[in-house]
């Protein structure tokens, strides 16, 4: 059948030439480049990646932005800052990306910052979460979108508070990560509750905790309260060998992270109950746009949303929304569109502040509970970044002056 | 004792986790002189087989035991397909060859048991009796903690009976002590390697199996599991069974109570007391000094200069890299930059391992406190790069005449791990210590100044550096001192006798290797804006040996080729798969059973065919 020849061949034409064929229609995809840690962090970034697609695919079927289709290039990056930034200069110089996004180690969003910087290229950073991203070590190219370290410790410092407890103990991986939280959650604890005395610390190596001697060693110091960091194995370990030697029995826990589906749901029926946590209700969250993002995310993937996969979507709509009011995939231009713009994400509105550049995506807080044989996100409630974030006149004293 | 007692209990049920894992690796060691990088994968198999059975048996105790022992089983019967399939192809290779092959393995199989497994990790619900406890001195102590401090010296019992009171086990002995002379008696080795490969690994699947009560089935387990078991068996004694209880033992015990005292010290902790125990007995606590293997007695051949044809291939390829700015887009210049990086960084190993004969695992250090010097000088003092890539090369040598101190008094695989520690205790103080290194955070802006800003001019830097050096350690190996270090490594004692002093030749390899290898680290940092301690994981310094070894030992191309293959290659495949681990790792696996001695090696065998009576 000639017919069928022709088509396949003038596909096969199209399949060939897609820049020449965009080229000529003015309608050429703007693209993201996006880089992460595929292999080293499959739990968290696979849903990520995920929900990202779904994004693209949703936003194109909208009629894409400006006009013009968005298409995403995702990379690894083997949990290396280092295989991060050359990647970064394969997808700004062969692939020609209008943005950098990605990364969730906290080193590789630093390191890519400093890419974007050097470079002048948008960077939008997804999930690290240290504090230097958009602080110390902020600059003028570089966004956020997940509640910092600091974010998160301030809400736990604040339900803390309104415990009884006065002893506390904590236990971090040591690490900057691991540090930080507990640095900035005592500051704020001890702000708050001047009567409150922390009386021992544990440090283990991040991903290979020793957890009997850990929870031996915090037990022994018989504290009213403990403050964890620990998330992934190494809070599946912990947990497990706090329950049998009944660590946490008539002791309050706050705990980062810990409400993340990623990190609460390998727990199984043995997830504890009461602990203070930050994380993600997933689908017990009952605003519409949410219910709507869910169903499209079962529908597409036949599995569960993830905190991942919330972080994944609402990068994409912040990037999506940021070129729109800057009308440019030109840098500088991008950077004062993105300054400022607010965009919808599934659990709400949220914003890039022009002050910090740091999202205003929130963060729920609540307490953990048994639901059948798995853990759950009980008595949760939403708090919007903007509200957990230190004064104008702190963040600008933390804040490089180059960076504005 | 209220506090003493259930934390000396909680470090013997740590030990006892410990020795399982050692156990089978030093078992393979002794037999087979292979130093088993998939052990750790074996492990993390065995773990989620283990998961994949328990998950649907009964919850019963009996049930339990069944479930473990076929997890075991399966891990072992996986150890003979490995054994039969890679290893056996590759044991008349030079030493430390396998180890190349066996890395390939692990990135394997870190693909694979996604693929089967899922990202998500796999914890074993406990039923009812895994969750008991007994009140021990006022604590509660889990019961599963009791039966694993008994499973210890169980398992140790039942392998002394089957070493000692076995045809089987006689000859394991025989082998572990001269394998050769075995061999020459007409024992089937192939038999006995394959056997000592499946129990070492049903071993590993065992404590895999056994972990599942207190942990989940994860993908992080294979590379955290390996390096706490080479330290085992490094300080017990490389082959020594009894040796790895003991160690198991001291480092179980020392780990919990060093929690206790010094919470932030515990990724240090093991590696000290390994570095402590190499420093006092060179061989580990109860492990004899290494047969030397009949096969190595033969000296390597005398390293030649190229043939002149090579040369002017050498020049033609040196004119072409010159040129490349030219022809190449700045993407395709910042990866010749890393291969340019990453030649230095492999002729600086191969200077050291080939015509020194001593092979490094922890060659990353030296790159990593050469990049850290240039990174902090930055910081504190903010020196230009000019002096950072003067400074690297000096704080290289200078940290690699304090550890050469105690690293050149040992040999073979004990020094081998004795850098390896080194390394990890360089990387963790990189990584914890925050206030002075950032952790890992990194330490940013290290960025070269204007004028060598741009992409052209940044690599011709690189290609200029590693050009010299690599031609400057050419010098060094056709001078008298290379000739020298050449004696020292094919015959110690003779040419101590006649009258090379052996420990300070070694040493002045290790300083240029190490001074080499720091520059290359400050040349990298420059180039990406910064300086992370992963520059210095364990993954990179094998990245390392596989350059080297891919390239080939005897040659002094081959480091050079196998930086250019492994930088192409790596580069490729991330770009193009997400499989990339498991492309790359069957891709080593095949080049190292096609190419037992190296690519270069290899072109270098086809040229000299015939040519040479």
């Amino acid at each position: 059948m000639p017919m069928t020849r022709r088509l396949v061949l003038g596909a096969s034409g199209l399949l060939a030439m897609p820049r020449l064929l965009h080229a000529q229609s003015g309608s050429s995809p703007i693209r993201i480049g996006e880089i992460n840690s595929y292999t080293s962090n499959p739990a968290f970034t696979l849903p990520y990646r995920n929900a990202m697609q779904l994004a693209v695919e949703q936003l194109n079927a909208e009629g894409g932005v400006l006009g013009r289709p968005l298409e995403l290039i995702t990379r690894d990056d083997a949990g290396r800052p280092q295989d991060a930034v050359r990647l970064a200069g394969e997808l700004v110089n062969d692939q020609k990306v209008d943005v950098l996004a990605g990364a969730y180690l906290s080193n590789v969003g630093l390191a890519l910052g400093e890419y974007a910087a050097q470079n002048r290229k948008l960077y939008v950073g997804g999930e690290p979460l240290t504090d230097a991203m958009v602080w110390e070590k902020g600059n003028r190219y570089t966004f956020r979108l997940r509640p910092s370290t600091y974010m998160q410790a301030a809400i736990l410092a604040e339900e803390a508070a309104k415990l009884p407890a006065k002893r506390w103990v904590t236990v971090a991986p040591n690490y900057e990560f691991g540090q930080s939280a507990v640095k900035w959650f005592r500051q704020l604890l001890t702000a708050r509750r001047p009567d409150v005395q922390f009386v021992g610390e544990q440090w283990p190596a991040l991903g290979r905790v020793d957890a009997g001697a850990t929870v031996q060693a915090l037990e022994q110091l018989k504290p009213d309260a403990i403050f964890n960091v620990l998330f992934g194995p190494d809070l599946t370990n912990f947990v497990r060998q706090g329950n049998t030697r009944g660590l946490f029995e008539k002791r309050a826990v706050a705990s980062l992270l810990t409400g993340e589906p990623e990190y609460l749901d390998p727990l199984g029926d043995e997830a504890p109950e009461g602990w203070i946590v930050t994380g993600y209700p997933g689908e017990d969250i009952a605003l519409p746009a949410h219910k709507a993002y869910a169903a499209a995310y079962r529908a597409r993937f036949n599995a569960k949303p993830m905190c991942g996969s919330l972080v994944g979507y609402s990068l994409i709509r912040s990037i999506a929304a940021g070129i729109a009011r800057a009308r440019s995939v030109e840098t500088e231009a991008m950077v004062e569109g993105f300054r400022g713009v607010t965009f919808d994400t599934p659990v709400g509105p949220a914003s890039y502040r022009a002050l910090d550049q740091q999202g205003t995506l929130g963060v729920f807080v609540g307490r953990t509970a048994l639901k059948g044989n798995a853990g759950v996100m009980q008595d949760w409630r939403y708090i919007p970044g903007e509200a957990l974030l230190p004064e104008e006149a702190v963040v600008r004293s933390l804040r490089p002056a180059s960076a504005s | 004792m209220e506090i003493v007692i259930p934390q000396l209990l909680t470090g013997l049920a740590g030990a006892s986790s410990l020795f399982l894992i050692a156990s089978g690796l030093t078992i393979i060691f002794g037999v087979t002189r292979i130093v088993n990088f998939s052990h750790g994968s074996l492990m993390m198999l065995g773990a989620y087989i283990g998961w994949s059975i328990l998950t649907r048996l009964p919850r019963d105790p009996e049930w339990f035991v069944l479930g473990v022992l076929a997890a075991a089983l399966a891990t072992a019967a996986i150890g003979v397909v490995l054994e039969i399939t890679v290893l056996r192809r590759v044991y008349r290779a030079p030493e430390l060859f396998q180890l190349l092959a066996t890395f390939g393995v692990v990135l394997v199989l870190q693909d694979v048991t996604l693929w089967l497994w899922g990202a998500v990790e796999l914890p074993l619900p406990r039923p009812r009796w895994l969750r008991g406890f007994v009140e021990i001195a006022g604590s509660r102590l889990p019961l599963y903690d009791l039966i694993l401090i008994g499973i210890g010296p169980l398992v140790l019992g039942l392998l002394w009976l089957a070493l000692h009171r076995t045809r089987w086990g006689t000859l394991v002995r025989a082998a572990t002590l001269d394998r050769g002379m075995v061999a020459a008696l007409g024992v089937d080795q192939r038999l006995l390697f394959t056997s000592v490969f499946a129990l070492g690994a049903g071993l590993a699947g065992l404590g895999g199996a056994l972990s599942l009560p207190n942990s989940s089935a994860n993908l992080g387990i294979d590379l955290s599991v390996i390096t706490d078991a080479f330290v085992v068996v490094v300080v017990g004694g490389l082959g020594s069974l009894t040796g790895a209880f003991v160690a198991s033992l001291l480092i179980g015990v020392l780990q919990a109570f060093g929690i206790m005292l010094l919470p932030k010290i515990t990724l240090v902790l093991v590696f000290l007391v390994m570095a402590v125990v190499l420093v006092f007995r060179p061989n580990g606590l109860l492990g004899r000094p290494q047969a030397e293997a009949r096969e190595a007695a033969l000296p390597a051949p005398v390293v030649r200069a190229a043939p002149r044809e090579l040369r002017l291939l050498g020049l033609a390829v040196l004119l072409l890299a010159a040129a490349a700015p030219f022809l190449a887009g700045d993407y395709a210049l910042s990866v010749l930059t890393d291969a340019c990086v990453a030649i230095l960084f492999a002729v600086s190993l191969h200077f050291m391992m080939g015509p020194g004969g001593m092979a490094s695992f922890g060659h990353a250090a030296w790159f990593g406190i050469g990049a850290y010097a240039a990174g902090l000088l930055l910081h504190w003092l903010g020196t230009p790069m000019p002096f950072g890539l003067l400074a690297a090369p000096l704080a290289g040598g200078l940290f690699a005449a304090l550890f050469g101190w105690f690293v050149v008094r040992l040999s073979g695989v004990y020094l081998s791990m004795l850098t390896l520690a080194f390394a990890q205790i360089t990387w963790a103080i990189s990584f914890q210590w925050v206030e002075v290194t950032a952790g890992d955070n990194g330490l940013l802006g290290v960025w070269p100044p204007e004028w060598a800003r741009s992409p052209r001019v940044y690599y011709w830097l690189a290609l200029g550096l590693a050009a010299g050096v690599a031609l400057l350690l050419r010098r060094v190996l056709y001078a008298p001192y290379g000739y020298a270090l050449r004696a020292a490594r094919d015959s110690s004692p003779r040419a101590q006798s006649i009258g090379l002093d052996v420990p300070r030749l070694r040493m002045v390899a290790l300083v240029i290797a190490g001074a080499s290898c720091g520059l290359g680290g400050a040349l990298f940092s420059y180039a990406k804006g910064g300086v992370f301690p992963t520059y210095i994981s364990i993954a990179h310094s094998v990245e390392a040996l596989l350059m080297v070894l891919l390239g080939g030992l005897q040659t002094m191309a081959g480091p050079i080729v196998g930086a250019l293959i492994y930088t192409g290659l790596a580069d490729l495949l991330v770009r193009s798969t997400d499989l990339w681990r498991l492309v790359l790792g069957a891709v080593i696996v095949v080049l190292v059973i096609a190419f037992p001695e190296g690519i270069a090696g290899a072109v270098r065998r086809l040229w000299l065919r015939g040519r040479e009576a």
